[in-house]
């Protein structure tokens, strides 16, 4: 009972915490595209696509803490 | 109080997993979420095929809207990508996007709302797919130096190369193709989640208390979370077929 209740207070905790990082870092990676195509705005399409790549790489660690909450849930 | 009474209009999951389990329809396991793959691939077949059945100068109106996507598929995602050798590669790209696509977009298609994509054995399949083929490509292009050079960067300091060569191979060889799949998979069962846990709120409040008119606010935001989730669709299919289309090229210029 009580692993229980540690998998799941585990369980929160795992995505709160996973979520935070990833949030910074995708706040950085389009708030610096933005500066760059309004720096360079013949050079949107491809900042556009560097973007994407970056937040999906970044949002990548986010989702692995969702993956975590849904082991961990299953645990409980 | 809320789950007895909801339980007369919907069936309340006992587990989220519940969400995601269907029973089988035919035989040999085929259950819903294999039909609706099954109606994702004619879909795209369909929607490649039917347009240009007949060769003409002018393309029909869908027409001009299949050939609109795919031009995007072959210059935004594999010619600005992976370069002058990026035709080699179309038959795995554009047919993937559509497919990708297709299945997604279910989850905010009217009387089917399930993104097939949700289930692990789709994006997981596609990955390891994708894992293979730039694993193929760079072998058959730099023979064995395809696997030095991806796990040493040139210009390390040699006493890092301890620490740098099993991180890279890490990167390149196992966390690639996970993530890869992890990505899609946890955004489309993210997305499903959502959608229901709003549109199951709808429904309660709309039976526990119709006189209160309390049901609008979820309803709302489940209406903005629809729309969103459609950009979500588009966006994961985007970086599916984007991603794959970067990890062949770094197969192709490894090292680089």
């Amino acid at each position: 009972m009580q692993a229980d209740a540690a998998a799941l207070i585990g369980a929160g905790l795992a995505y709160g915490l996973a979520a935070i990082g990833p949030g910074v870092g995708i706040g950085i990676v389009v708030g610096n595209a933005v500066q760059a195509m309004v720096r360079q705005p013949e050079m949107a399409g491809q900042v556009r696509t560097t973007m994407f790549l970056g937040i999906a790489f970044t949002e990548a660690l986010a989702l692995f803490g969702l993956l975590l909450f849904f082991i961990l849930f299953g645990a409980a | 109080m809320t789950v007895p009474v909801l339980a007369q209009i919907v069936e309340v999951p006992s587990n989220v997993n519940h969400l995601f389990d269907w029973p089988e329809v035919l035989p040999f396991g085929i259950n819903r979420v294999v039909l609706l793959m099954f109606l994702a691939t004619l879909a795209t077949f369909l929607f490649l095929y039917l347009p240009f059945r007949q060769p003409r100068m002018v393309p029909s109106k869908m027409g001009v809207v299949v050939e609109t996507l795919v031009g995007f598929v072959r210059n935004g995602i594999a010619r600005d990508t992976i370069g002058p050798e990026s035709t080699k590669y179309e038959w795995l790209l554009i047919p993937m996007f559509f497919w990708l696509l297709f299945l997604n977009l279910f989850e905010i298609t009217p009387l089917i709302h399930f993104p097939v994509t949700s289930r692990m054995a789709i994006p997981a399949f596609l990955a390891g797919l994708v894992w293979i083929i730039f694993v193929f490509v760079g072998l058959k292009k730099h023979g064995f130096g395809y696997i030095k050079n991806s796990v040493m960067p040139p210009g390390v300091p040699k006493a890092l190369l301890v620490l740098v060569i099993p991180i890279d191979f890490l990167s390149t060889f196992v966390i690639r193709p996970i993530s890869l799949a992890v990505r899609l998979f946890a955004n489309m069962i993210a997305g499903h989640i959502m959608l229901a846990v709003f549109f199951l709120t709808t429904a309660s409040y709309f039976v526990l208390e119709p006189k209160l008119v309390a049901f609008v606010v979820p309803l709302a935001f489940a209406i903005v979370i629809t729309a969103f989730e459609i950009f979500v669709a588009v966006l994961q299919a985007y970086i599916f077929t984007l991603l794959t289309a970067v990890y062949i090229e770094s197969s192709i210029n490894v090292g680089h």
